[in-house]
C-alpha cells in the first residue's frame, strides 16, 4: 500500500515548523501549549474521517423529512434503520479490514453461505438449530481464515484472492441448493426446534416509543462500539492502522502484521456469519443468490465514512454512519413516491459527493495546521 | 563527553563481509563508547550499509570479530541486537506517516492496562510518556495527537531516535540521518543526536556529509570501496583533511581546480 493521497504530499514541506522546532529546542514548555491552542477543538473534529458521512447523512434526512413526513416519524426511522443495521454491521468489519489494508469481496456472498447451510442442516439433516448456526460460523471462519491465508502467505491483492472467493463461493451456494432442493431456495427455518429463541435474539423486534424497531439495530450499535474500541483503545486497534498505512514499516517495529491481517478477515466473516444468520431468521427461508452484489455497498458504506481504499485511515462510526445513509436512500425514496430504479443513482452520486468531502476536508484541516 | 568506562560498548576489530565475488567490506575497525559519536563517512558503495548491516545484526561478518562490552557479540538477528540494546534508526523510520505521533512511538510496544477482554492500550500513560520523552530530548512537537506525515523531516527523525533511546537503546546507528534534510533541519537533528549522546548513549553516525559529521564526532573512519581509509580521533584530523581525504583528496583538488578556472576565466 502507497502513501495515499491528500496526506502524502505534506511530509517534508513543512520547514517553517522545523525552524520552530528547533528554536524550541531549548525546551519552552509555554511554546507548545500556544501552538496547541491554535490547532483547536474546531480543527480537531475536522480531521475526524466520519465527519463526511456525518454531515451527508445529516443533509439526505433532511432532504427526505422534507418529501415525507412518515420518513421523519418514529415508524419511519424504524423502517430505515432496518436496512441500515444490517447493511451496517457488515460495512462496520469491512471498514476494520480497509483500514487494514484490505478488501473483501466475499463477504455479500458468505451471508447467503452461512445462511443456506444454517437452513440446510436443521430442516434436512435434523441438527438443532445451535448446532446449525455454529456449523455456520465455523466455515465462514474457515473462508475468513484461508482469506487471509492466501492474501498474507502469496503476497496477491486481496482484491483478486477474495473476488476469487466470491465466485467459488457463488457457484457453490447455487450448484449445492439445487442439488439438494432442485430449486433455487431452502426454507422451512419456522419449524426448527429453536426457531423462536434464535429468532428473538437475532431477529425479532423490540418496540421503542411506540414503533417496533429491528432487534439488529442492537447488534449493529453493538457491533459498531467494540469496533471503535478496539481501533482507537487497544493493542490491535494501533496495529490494524500500521499494517494498512505501511506494513513493511510495521513489521520493522515488530507488528504481528500476518496475524492482524487474518484476523481481520475472520471478523468480516463472523460479521458475515451473524448478518446471514439474522437473514436467515428473519426470512426463514435463503434465496440460492441471497447476498450477491452486496460486497460492493459494503464497501461504499465503509468509503462514504471516511475509510482510505488505500487503508491506514478510517473509522467505524463513520462506517455505521455510511450505512444510515444508504438506509435512509434506500427508504426515503419509497416514501417519498419516487421510482426505486432512481436508486443506484442516488447511491452513486452520494459516493462520489462524500468522497470528494472526505477528501477536501482532509486537505483543509491538514493545511490549517501549519 | 564522559568515557569513563575503559570498555567500548560497541567494537568491530577487522571485519570483512563478502557477497558472491564482491568484497563488499574489507578489515575495517571501529569503537564506539558511551557518550561518543562514532561517525562513519564514505561516498556511495564505500561500503557504509554493509558496516550498518553487520552491527546491527542483518549479516555476520565474515572475519573479524564483533564484540558488545567486550565479549563477542553473535547476532542472529537485528533482533538479538535489540536485545543488548544496539537500535539501529534506518533512514526510512520505520513510522506510519497517518498515524499519531504517539501511536508511532509505543507501535509494536503498546504499554497495556486491564487484563482478559479487557486489555487495552493504555492511551493516557503513552501520550504522556511521550510528550515527556520528547521534553527531556529538547523535541518540541507541537501536538503528539498530528500524523507523522505532518511532521517535518528532521522532526521526524528526531522523534525516531528518542524513540530509540526510550526503548532502552545503549547504541544508536543512524543511517544517513540528515542526507535528506536542508541545513537547518539537519542542524535539528544534529542537536538531538548530541542530547542522546550526553545521555550516555554510544552513536554510530553514518553519514557522506563531513560538515555534519565534524562538530558532533568523536572518532572518525573513513571508508573507501569497502576498506578503511584511517581512523581519526577529532584531534587527529582537520575538517578539511576530512573532507579531502572522504572525497579521494586528490580526486577533490583537481576537480577544484576544474571548477575554479570554469568560473574564473584566465585575464
Amino acid at each position: 500500500m502507497t502513501v495515499p493521497t491528500g496526506i502524502g504530499d505534506t511530509p517534508g514541506t513543512d520547514d517553517t515548523a522545523g525552524g520552530t522546532g528547533a528554536a524550541g529546542g531549548t525546551g519552552k514548555a509555554g511554546a507548545a501549549d500556544e501552538r496547541l491552542a491554535r490547532s483547536g477543538p474546531a480543527r480537531r473534529l475536522l480531521i475526524r474521517p466520519e465527519l463526511g458521512a456525518v454531515v451527508g447523512a445529516l443533509v439526505v434526512f433532511a432532504f427526505f423529512a422534507a418529501q415525507s413526513p412518515v420518513f421523519r416519524s418514529v415508524e419511519g426511522v424504524a423502517n430505515w434503520l432496518d436496512p441500515a443495521s444490517t447493511l451496517g454491521i457488515m460495512a462496520v468489519a469491512i471498514a476494520l479490514l480497509m483500514i487494514g489494508g484490505e478488501f473483501d469481496l466475499s463477504a455479500g456472498v458468505l451471508t447467503g453461505t452461512v445462511g443456506l447451510v444454517t437452513v440446510v442442516l436443521s430442516t434436512r439433516y435434523g441438527l438443532p438449530l445451535w448446532a446449525a448456526m455454529g456449523v455456520a460460523l465455523a466455515v465462514a471462519l474457515l473462508v475468513g481464515l484461508l482469506n487471509g491465508l492466501v492474501v498474507v502467505r502469496t503476497g496477491l491483492p486481496s482484491f483478486i484472492v477474495t473476488l476469487a472467493t466470491f465466485l467459488m463461493l457463488q457457484g457453490v451456494n447455487l450448484g449445492a441448493t439445487k442439488a439438494l432442493t432442485g430449486t433455487v431456495q431452502v426454507g422451512g427455518l419456522r419449524r426448527v426446534e429453536g426457531y423462536e429463541e434464535a429468532r428473538a435474539v437475532l431477529g425479532g423486534t423490540i418496540t421503542v416509543a411506540g414503533a417496533e424497531f429491528r432487534v439488529s439495530v442492537l447488534w449493529w450499535l453493538a457491533v459498531t462500539a467494540v469496533a471503535t474500541w478496539v481501533l482507537a483503545r487497544t493493542r490491535a486497534g494501533n496495529w490494524i492502522f500500521a499494517v494498512g498505512g505501511d506494513e513493511r514499516a510495521a513489521r520493522a517495529v515488530g507488528v504481528p502484521a500476518e496475524r492482524t491481517k487474518i484476523a481481520l478477515f475472520m471478523t468480516t466473516a463472523g460479521a458475515a456469519w451473524l448478518v446471514g444468520s439474522i437473514m436467515a431468521l428473519r426470512f426463514t427461508s435463503v434465496q440460492a443468490g441471497s447476498g450477491v452484489g452486496q460486497e460492493f455497498v459494503y464497501i461504499i458504506a465503509a468509503v462514504i465514512g471516511g475509510c482510505l481504499l488505500t487503508g491506514g485511515h478510517g473509522s467505524a462510526i463513520g462506517a455505521a454512519v455510511g450505512a444510515v445513509i444508504f438506509g435512509m436512500a434506500d427508504k426515503g425514496i419509497v416514501f417519498a413516491g419516487w421510482d426505486a430504479d432512481w436508486f443506484t443513482f442516488f447511491l452513486g452520486a452520494m459516493l462520489l459527493l462524500a468522497t470528494l468531502a472526505n477528501r477536501f476536508v482532509r486537505r483543509y484541516a491538514e493545511e490549517m495546521r501549519h | 563527553m564522559t568515557g569513563t568506562d575503559d570498555t567500548p560498548l560497541l567494537e568491530v576489530r577487522g571485519v570483512g563481509k563478502t557477497f558472491g565475488g564482491v568484497i563488499a567490506l574489507r578489515d575495517v575497525s571501529l569503537r564506539v563508547r558511551a557518550g561518543q559519536v562514532g561517525c562513519v563517512l564514505g561516498d556511495n558503495g564505500a561500503g557504509k550499509s554493509t558496516l550498518i548491516k553487520i552491527l546491527s545484526g542483518v549479516h555476520a561478518p565474515d572475519t573479524g570479530a564483533y564484540l558488545v562490552d567486550g565479549a563477542p557479540a553473535d547476532f542472529g538477528s537485528p533482533r538479538d541486537a535489540l536485545e543488548r540494546g544496539i537500535a539501529t534508526v534506518y533512514q526510512d523510520l520505520a513510522m506510519i506517516p497517518l498515524m499519531s505521533v504517539w501511536r508511532n512511538f509505543f507501535l509494536g510496544s503498546e504499554p497495556v492496562l486491564g487484563r482478559g477482554p479487557l486489555r487495552r492500550f493504555d492511551v493516557a500513560l503513552a501520550r504522556r510518556t511521550v510528550r515527556e520523552e520528547l521534553r527531556s530530548m529538547g523535541i518540541d512537537i507541537r501536538d503528539v495527537d498530528q500524523p507523522v506525515g505532518t511532521l517535518s523531516g528532521g522532526e521526524r527523525q528526531s522523534v525516531a531516535i528518542a524513540r530509540a533511546v526510550h526503548f532502552g537503546a545503549r547504541v544508536l546507528i543512524l543511517d544517513e540521518p540528515t542526507s535528506a534534510l536542508g541545513v537547518k533541519q539537519a542542524g535539528v537533528v544534529l542537536r538531538y543526536i548530541a542530547q542522546a549522546r550526553d545521555r550516555g548513549v554510544g552513536v554510530v553516525f553514518i553519514t557522506h556529509n563531513p560538515h555534519h559529521a565534524y562538530p558532533i564526532g568523536d572518532r572518525f573512519l573513513v571508508l573507501n570501496r569497502g576498506t578503511s581509509l584511517g581512523e581519526y580521533a577529532k584531534d587527529e584530523i582537520t575538517r578539511e583533511e576530512l573532507t579531502s581525504l572522504m572525497a579521494g583528496g586528490a580526486e577533490l583538488e583537481q576537480l577544484a581546480h576544474e571548477l575554479s578556472r570554469s568560473e574564473d576565466p584566465p585575464g
